[in-house]
């Protein structure tokens, strides 16, 4: 027996008799991302099954946007993903305006990209940052968020708030950015380009990191499929799928012009594969290691394409032009749409009856859905990969529990 | 974006499902009898030429006016109306199917509508099916795990239903 010890902690020493324990994890562990509360039946080391218990967060928002119009919805919406609030807005203001068949002008689109990819860079921070604290490890943690310290400042200046925007609202958005914006944006990218590297060697090339996350937790491609996963957990297995490229008219529409490649792993590489550290030995597709790293290249990507709106934003001439009245009323019908947020694909859904205030507001969570995974990722796997397998699907409590 | 003849393929797999359609609409739609939504699904997910293999959401639409001076008013008789959002990786292309159920099986308040869960063919419409149930009632037959997943196992009423009543009370916490 003594040779197998050696090989495997998980086989169990034969005349140790062992039982089957319940452990809970959560609400209120500091890896579980919010209030999560996982049950883990336990034999020893092993996990044999997880159940995620969800709703501590549950605030009724789909009951209230019954009762609101669809833009006093928007507040609402920011507290969903609480980390992307400015995404969570143009979801919902790119649904209503698909009802309306709305057109915001040339220069509120691109204030849109930018300011939505800007937002995606932060919320990318906060998984990075916080997937190195369920690892084990705090500075990445400080590294990130003193960086996305940078980007809040520059969202307060440009509409007051710092987490919860309402910033992109129907019909454009409520004001246009201060002068000097654009060149303190600039700085800002200029002085973050170089920092990226360091957190490749702080997390992505980590020896202890890639052995923590290295083949843990792989969502094969029909997996990812089949439970809805979506964003970088879905391109994380090698599923080729953007919403910003393959979505509806109305939403790619948005980013038409722009150049970006999808993050994902096509015949064995990334995208420009050699500006980045080479994928590790032992990763596989669709490991913990690899839905990280997406989320990496989609912050150099996302740099990529707020230049870009810098520039195409600048060239823009004439006013943003307003949001449409409060209490403009909706055609009836109802319409659905999704799109690309920093953590998958969330979808608004809006049933009206021709008034102003929605019959039903209904929102699609792309954590909901990747969050529903974990029981078939965690099946067999050690106690302390269930952190590392959770962290790296990013999930956000608020969006899940709405 | 799904093909010529798909309604008619559709028909042949599944004869008599489909009870409406509206190719046109913003997001197109069919609609199918509740009793035979797993079967399409299936149909649609396995067999049919653009393979609908993700389901985006499932959304449970109350049509009920509470107050009854606009009840009389309203066009539609009560009922609730399931809406799936499906969509195709390989095509890139969405479906809505919908099916229309009644607001409370054999017309019993508090006992909720039937329908044939679809677990079967995408096992991510667990969650969804359980949230559907718990904040607008509707009853999944066949579904491995149906309970509340949002509010509190203990939970009266379903919290999306027009008609729900705020409770005044919840183990001392009041409700208003």
């Amino acid at each position: 027996m003594a040779h197998l010890l050696d090989d495997d902690p998980r086989i169990i020493e034969f005349d140790v008799r062992t039982d089957e324990m319940l452990v809970n994890m959560g609400p209120q562990h500091p890896s579980t991302h919010g209030v999560l509360r996982l049950v883990l039946r336990t034999d020893g080391e092993v996990v044999s099954e997880v159940e995620p218990h969800i709703g501590y967060l549950h605030r009724c928002a789909e009951k209230i946007g019954e009762n609101i119009t669809h833009r006093q919805f928007i507040p609402y919406t920011d507290r969903m993903d609480y980390l992307a609030a400015m995404n969570m807005n143009l979801g919902w203001a790119l649904a209503v305006e698909k009802l309306m068949k709305y057109q915001v002008s040339e220069k509120a689109r691109h204030l849109r990209v930018l300011i939505a990819e800007m937002n995606r860079i932060a919320s990318h921070l906060v998984g990075m940052g916080a997937y190195g604290l369920d690892l084990g490890t705090f500075s990445p943690f400080l590294y990130a968020f003193r960086e996305r310290e940078k980007i809040l400042d520059l969202f307060e200046e440009a509409c007051g708030a710092r987490l919860t925007y309402s910033y992109i609202t129907v019909g454009g958005l409520t004001a246009d950015l201060p002068t000097g914006w654009l060149q303190r944006c600039e700085a800002f990218l200029e002085q973050f380009e170089p920092i990226i590297q360091e957190y490749h060697a702080l997390l992505t090339t980590n020896a202890i990191f890639v052995k923590r996350t290295a083949s843990i937790g792989v969502m094969s491609r029909e997996l990812a499929i089949d439970y809805g996963c979506s964003g970088p957990v879905l391109r994380g297995s090698g599923v080729d799928q953007d919403m910003r490229r393959d979505g509806e008219a109305i939403y790619t529409a948005m980013y038409e012009g722009y150049a970006f490649e999808v993050a994902v792993m096509k015949d064995g590489h990334y995208p420009r594969d050699h500006d980045y550290p080479a994928v590790p030995a032992d990763a596989v597709l669709g490991d913990c290691w690899h839905r990280f790293f997406v989320r990496m290249l989609e912050v150099v990507q996302s740099m990529d394409l707020v230049r870009q709106a810098i520039d195409r934003y600048s060239a823009c001439k004439g006013p943003l032009g307003d949001p449409v009245k409060l209490t403009e009323k909706m055609p009836a019908g109802d319409a659905y749409l999704e799109t690309e947020c920093p953590k998958g694909q969330m979808g608004f859904y809006i049933v009206s009856d021709g008034s102003a205030i929605p019959w039903r507001a209904r929102a699609r969570s792309s954590s909901f859905s990747n969050l529903a995974v974990t029981h078939e990722l965690c099946r067999g796997c050690l106690i302390a990969d269930v952190p590392a397998i959770v962290g790296s699907l990013d999930v956000v409590m608020g969006e899940i529990d709405r | 974006m799904r093909g010529p003849g798909f309604l008619e393929q559709l028909e042949a797999a599944v004869p008599g499902a489909v009870v409406g359609k509206n190719l046109e609409a913003l997001d197109p739609w069919i609609e199918v009898a509740p009793e035979r939504i797993a079967d399409v699904c299936a149909w649609l997910a396995r067999s049919s030429p653009v393979r609908f293999d993700s389901l985006q959401c499932i959304t449970a639409v109350d049509w009920c006016e509470p107050d009854p001076k606009k009840a009389a008013k309203v066009a539609w008789q009560p009922h609730t109306e399931m809406v799936y959002h499906l969509w195709s990786t390989p095509a890139r292309a969405s479906l809505v199917v919908k099916a229309k159920l009644p607001r409370w099986q054999a017309d019993v308040p508090g006992q909720p509508p039937e329908i044939p869960t679809v677990c079967g063919v995408w096992r991510g419409a667990n969650w969804h099916e359980r949230e559907v149930y718990d904040l607008s009632g509707v009853w999944f037959t066949g579904h491995p795990d149906l309970r509340r997943i949002l509010c509190p196992e203990d939970w009266e009423g379903f919290p999306l239903r027009k008609d729900y009543e705020m409770p005044l009370d919840y183990h001392g916490i009041r409700g208003r």
